[in-house]
């Protein structure tokens, strides 16, 4: 601080200021739920201003998978790159957003472990608010990932046929999904409390299911046991549904109507669970 | 983003006279403060409501953690305008108390009512009438403080240029208005604690809940918060307080409860908990450690009162029961002073001072209890 040489202020005429606050702040009326929702999150939107590498982890794992597995398999799948983009690139989206959703569970189970969920949560706002809040933010941060999955696409040679109604309509697909994926998290969050076990949990879960798909290879060389799995998990309904949209193959339909039931069955199971977790009394 | 630059560099001036007229401030309060005789702690008698419904009444609360009984029957009562002191040692039961009466937590037995609300049923109107602050519900280290603020008014309900007044103001009072615009992380205790308190006056609270307003403050922070704490009590709104310190229970409240594993072991005001635990304690350090068996045995045929040793193996202290009169203290001291030179004990130091924290503890929870007998648990307010 500096040091004062004089005061400018005339304060010892005045009345205590904090006496004056206390007698301001006398209305009260009670925020609503959409204002609350996104006071959670412009506030989530703050602290990526304060601390931008928080976004390193949306921005790295998809140029990381882009790069690496179009080389890496490009050649021996498809036989060039360029061919293996086509099957490879709508996939890597789902597989980017989707690994990307574990980290908004590492930050809720932060802001539990802080304290600052209790500050919200004793607060008279709707109980939802603060999910819903988080959600925004993710929604955010899944759109940036999927600009740089499909940015990079297009450096490598990519030329989607679905044109952008086809690419936009796979990234909110692949988002929609990734934001189910996000409650699921928020749940496991709210039960865990820390964030490197969140982590580990959703990667136990996440891993598996982006390599046991059919993201990287057609299931047709598989084990049968393997193929029925590939066949049920629902990475790979939404990456064959987003390349159904990025391509135009024509198929659409069957995995766009089976991505968002699923999307629809994960948010309708983990919703209530999350809300409930979130307002029970510890 | 937030403010425009040129709003912001306004600020800036200002926030350099604001530094410069809150230390002159501070240090007249600080000089007022010295000159008072005794601390009134009626806080305007005139706003107090002692007829109508308590502002905290709670019975027989019971919370359970896994094996530990965290909470084994907690009642309170707690009258609107009071402040009240929660006293204890770590892991008492004190924030535990705080988070069911703040309806963060829900207890596994006992009612309790706040403002007259249920804190299992009526949540939203408890948590519209009260403010929470201190450790377990803190402030977003990441964020500025007026972006905290900014946040906090938005989910108070205040419009956005409500908020943005509000918190200018707010930061402006606790004077906080020149580090407005930095992370909460980097500011000392001292600040990040009055922010802590002014985030809760975004809307004046009815009820306040203060958790350890001062722990791990330096002496001139802690007597800030304090000052604050006085200011809003006056202002009508009910406090509710937990501290390890006898001394600031003692400064802000009015009635105390000391609440050791997870029951409330003693009930009253400061000056009925003070003669519970006695009028003083003489605390002896010893030359030689050898001698303190026969130190103990001297003061304990002596003096009424409870002799306890001390870790450090050279010092043994005495708390005094209650005398008739304060010369017969001088009188009782001197004669132990003086048994103690004739029997040869060494004496390097002999004080005669107020009950310490862990005194008080010790004569009121029996926790560690010396050789003499300790006190029966009783509620003093009864």
């Amino acid at each position: 601080m500096s040091t004062p040489a004089t005061s400018t202020r005339p304060a010892a005429a005045e009345a205590d200021p904090i006496d004056a606050l206390l007698a301001a702040g006398r209305t009260r009326r009670r925020a609503g739920a959409l204002v609350a929702s996104a006071t959670f999150g412009r506030r989530a939107m703050l602290k990526i201003k304060h601390d931008p590498k928080q976004l390193v982890d949306s921005a790295a794992i998809p140029i990381l998978f882009t790069v690496l597995f179009t080389y890496l398999f490009g050649g021996a799948v498809s036989g060039s790159t360029g061919d293996y983009l086509k099957m490879l690139l709508p996939g890597v989206l789902c597989m980017s957003i989707a690994i990307v959703t574990m980290y908004g569970g590492a930050r809720l189970a932060q802001d539990v472990q802080s304290g600052a969920f209790d500050r919200f949560r004793g607060l008279p706002i709707w109980r939802g608010a603060f999910v819903v809040g988080g959600l925004l933010s993710d929604a955010a941060r899944y759109l940036f990932a999927s600009a740089i999955v499909v940015v990079l696409g297009l450096v490598m040679g990519y030329r989607p046929a679905g044109g952008a109604p086809g690419v936009i309509a796979a990234v909110a697909l692949v988002i929609a999904f990734g934001l189910s994926l996000s409650l699921l998290w928020a749940a496991v969050a709210l039960v865990i409390h820390d964030p490197a076990v969140v982590l580990s949990i959703a990667n136990a879960v996440l891993i598996p299911l982006s390599f046991a798909s059919n993201i990287f290879v057609t299931p047709a060389t598989m084990p049968r046991w393997l193929r029925d799995f590939v066949d049920v998990n629902p990475l790979s309904h939404v990456a064959t549904a987003s390349r159904d949209l990025m391509n135009s193959t024509g198929g659409t339909g069957g995995a766009v109507a089976w991505s968002l039931i699923a999307t629809g069955v994960v948010t309708l199971v983990c919703a209530p669970i999350t809300l409930h977790l979130y307002s029970k009394q510890g | 983003m937030l403010r425009r630059a040129s709003d912001r560099r306004r600020r800036g001036a200002v926030a350099v006279s604001w530094c410069m007229s809150s230390i002159l401030r501070r240090y007249a309060l600080g000089h007022n403060l010295d000159k008072l005789p005794e601390i009134d702690k009626s806080y305007g008698m005139s706003k107090k409501d002692l007829s109508g419904d308590p502002a905290i009444e709670a019975r027989g609360l019971v919370k359970v953690y896994g094996e530990s009984r965290a909470l084994d029957g907690i009642d309170l009562t707690i009258q609107r305008g009071q402040v009240f002191g929660f006293l204890g040692p770590n892991g008492a039961g004190k924030t535990t108390t705080i988070r069911i009466l703040a309806t963060l937590t829900r207890p596994d037995g006992g009612t309790a009512r706040v403002l007259g609300h249920d804190v299992l049923t009526e949540t939203n109107a408890i948590r519209a009438r009260v403010a929470v602050t201190g450790q377990f519900a803190s402030l977003d280290e990441d964020l500025t403080g007026y972006e905290n603020l900014l946040i906090l008014g938005r989910l108070h309900g205040l419009s956005r240029a409500a908020s943005r007044t509000r918190a200018d103001d707010l930061l402006a009072a606790f004077d906080l208005t020149g580090s407005a615009g930095r992370a909460v992380g980097g500011y000392s205790g001292g600040m990040r604690r009055r922010l802590d308190i002014g985030a809760s006056l975004i809307v004046t609270p009815d009820l306040l809940f203060l958790d350890e307003p001062t722990t791990g403050l330096d002496p001139r922070s802690r007597n800030q918060v304090w000052e604050l704490v006085r200011r809003i009590a006056k202002a009508g709104t009910t406090v509710l307080l937990t501290t390890q310190y006898l001394e600031e229970a003692d400064q802000l409240a009015e009635q105390i409860a000391v609440i050791d594993n997870g029951r409330i072991v003693a009930e009253g005001t400061s000056a009925q908990l003070k003669a519970r635990v006695g009028t003083g304690t003489l605390q002896i350090r010893l030359l030689d450690s050898e001698q303190r068996p026969q130190a103990l045995q001297i003061l304990a045929g002596l003096l009424e009162g409870t002799v306890r040793l001390a870790d450090d193996p050279l010092s043994l202290s005495m708390l005094l029961a209650t005398p008739p009169d304060a010369t017969d203290v001088g009188r009782l001291v001197g004669r132990a002073a003086t048994q103690l030179a004739d029997a040869g004990v060494g004496i390097a130091d002999l004080s005669l001072g107020q009950p310490s924290l862990d005194e008080a503890f010790l004569a009121l929870t029996g926790h560690r209890s010396g050789p003499a007998a300790t006190h029966d648990h009783e509620d003093l307010s009864a």
